[in-house]
């Protein structure tokens, strides 16, 4: 047993992550570069045609994905970080109770929150309709079936993916650390930019990675609250595969939109600074 | 005073967050007593309990549901088993190709759930496997199996080792000693990952709509019928596991607190 005990736990995992994620993504790799269709079968041609082509057909949507999942990861900074801030230093023995609540919308289905959602937004519905009939909005108003709803969206879903990271490591700060940066005569806002912000940047960053990419990658929130001006590049992969059956293109596209995202990522571990994502990345 | 007022800005701002998420959740519950005629469910029509009654009226939504904790339930134990495993694995020795299971756990959390969804379907489509039941657990095995060994690994670490040199010295077997003290020690990081796995899968949309065939889970189920308007009972079910989930974690958290008491 002994030596080897490390090996046979650890086969079977091995295995299914073998098997389901290493092969199928060398599979989609081998799919994206062939030429043919459903009915006649794909040939393997190593054409890279698939992806200019593709890159060319779709460039609006891929763009749009990007600003709508940057646009989202941003609002969602913006919105969650005092959030995280104030639980962090304020939330005294209430801490739990402030994280639970905001996990709570967790235990609804991903679809049938962004449903509801759309519920509230709707034409006639509660907020907007009620609005209406009492004459503070024109009766043509609408946010659903714009851009506004859908990153709208994409915010109410991911939010407390970027607030809990955040609070992780601002609950990490010593707060000591800041009593030091007052008696050294710290204004309140220096202490902040100079010692707190610095000391919570690590849970920045896991907090934009766990938003941005599940975000630019999203097809429910455009499906669901968006209009027809609103496809996500999401979209148009699950129609190329599902619908058109269209293998080589919609493999090309996904490979495309992962490897946007990790130069993305890339970029922004530099400007952050690579211990930073190492640490990240070993949680 | 300048800086309490801050203070209580903050503390009002924490508050309208939490209400903000958590409004389409009182909107869900409350109109699954709608009394609504029509097939949109967006305007107050009068309370009634007339789809609680008729809760499994729909075969097709019904039928979705039991999908979806049937998949949940058989991914879970699967995705616990080999994440426990795998977690004791890299929590606890160092072994030739480590790093790279741990690189392919972080692969397996970090990548898009459509890329996943999308290179599943292709690994189906190039073997002519045929889609359902048996390929979504696949999938939904996959994606919780890495958060399991996460939590499991948390626990392992943490672990201390004199504790089954004592068993062991004791006469213990390996079996016995996994079985009496190391399971019962690192059973919070499996129970916290089992249950991260049961949520994943049964709230799981984008990978299954790859892998599904013609079979239909619940989140399926729901956006398919966004077009033709959802029926109440999509509600109801929504508010009876949203209940079940909350129920859990306040029980879980009970529990804890009180083992942390004694």
């Amino acid at each position: 047993m002994g030596r080897r005990a490390p090996y046979w736990l650890a086969l079977p995992g091995w295995l299914w992550l073998g098997i389901f994620l290493v092969v199928p993504i060398a599979a989609m790799a081998s799919v994206s570069l062939t030429t043919g269709n459903l009915i006649e079968g794909f040939a393997q041609t190593l054409s890279v045609s698939n992806y200019s082509d593709a890159i060319a057909k779709y460039s609006t949507q891929l763009v749009r994905s990007l600003v709508y999942g940057g646009v989202a990861t941003l609002l969602m900074l913006l919105l969650g970080y005092p959030v995280a801030y104030w639980i962090a230093f304020k939330g005294g023995s209430r801490k739990s109770m402030y994280l639970f609540l905001l996990l709570l919308p967790f235990f609804v289905s991903f679809v049938l929150r962004t449903i509801s959602w759309g519920f509230l937004l709707a034409d006639d519905g509660i907020l907007f309709g009620t609005l209406k009939g009492w004459g503070v909005l024109p009766t043509d108003f609408h946010v659903l079936a714009t851009t506004v709803a859908v990153i709208g969206g994409l915010v109410y879903n991911f939010l407390p993916f970027m607030i809990l990271p955040i609070y992780v490591a601002l609950e990490r700060v010593d707060p000591r650390v800041i009593e030091a940066a007052y008696d050294l005569y710290a204004s309140r806002f220096d202490a902040f930019r100079r010692v707190v912000l610095p000391l919570s940047l690590p849970g920045v960053f896991a907090g934009v990675l766990m938003t941005f990419v599940p975000a630019t990658a999203d097809p429910v929130n455009a499906a669901v609250l968006g209009g027809t001006g609103n496809t996500m590049i999401g979209n148009i992969i699950q129609t190329e595969y599902l619908v058109n059956s269209n293998y080589p293109t919609a493999s090309a596209l996904s490979f495309t939109l992962m490897a946007v995202l990790l130069i993305g990522i890339f970029i922004y571990a530099r400007t952050l600074g690579t211990d930073n994502v190492l640490e990240a990345a070993a949680r | 005073m300048r800086t309490r007022f801050g203070d209580r800005v903050l503390h009002w701002y924490t508050w309208l967050i939490i209400l903000w998420l958590s409004s389409p959740i009182a909107v869900m519950i409350v109109f699954g007593f709608n009394d609504k005629k029509s097939k949109s469910n967006t305007s107050w029509q009068g309370f009634t309990l007339k789809w609680y009654q008729e809760l499994f009226a729909i075969d097709g939504l019904t039928e979705a549901l039991i999908n979806s904790i049937v998949i949940a339930v058989v991914s879970t134990i699967l995705a616990t088993t080999l994440g426990t495993l795998l977690g004791l694995a890299v929590g606890r020795y160092r072994f030739r190709g480590k790093g790279l299971t741990n690189f392919l756990i972080f692969a397996a959390i970090s990548t898009p759930e459509l890329v996943m969804g999308a290179s599943l379907l292709s690994l189906f489509v190039s073997a002519n496997a045929p889609r359902g039941h048996v390929t979504i657990i696949i999938a939904h095995t996959l994606f919780s199996l890495a958060f399991v060994v996460v939590t499991v690994r948390a626990r392992v670490v943490v672990l201390d080792p004199s504790l089954e040199e004592a068993a062991r010295d004791l006469g213990a077997g390996t079996w016995e000693t996994f079985r009496l003290v190391t399971l019962p020690s690192i059973m919070p990081g499996v129970a916290a990952g089992a249950m991260l796995a049961f949520a994943l899968s049964i709230d799981d949309y984008v990978v299954t709509s790859f892998v599904n065939g013609s079979e239909l889970t619940f989140p399926l189920w729901i956006i398919g019928s966004v077009k033709v308007g959802i029926p109440a009972q999509v509600n109801v079910m929504g508010t009876l596991i949203f209940a079940l989930g909350a129920l859990v974690a306040i029980a879980n958290s009970v529990s804890s607190r009180r083992r942390a008491a004694r």
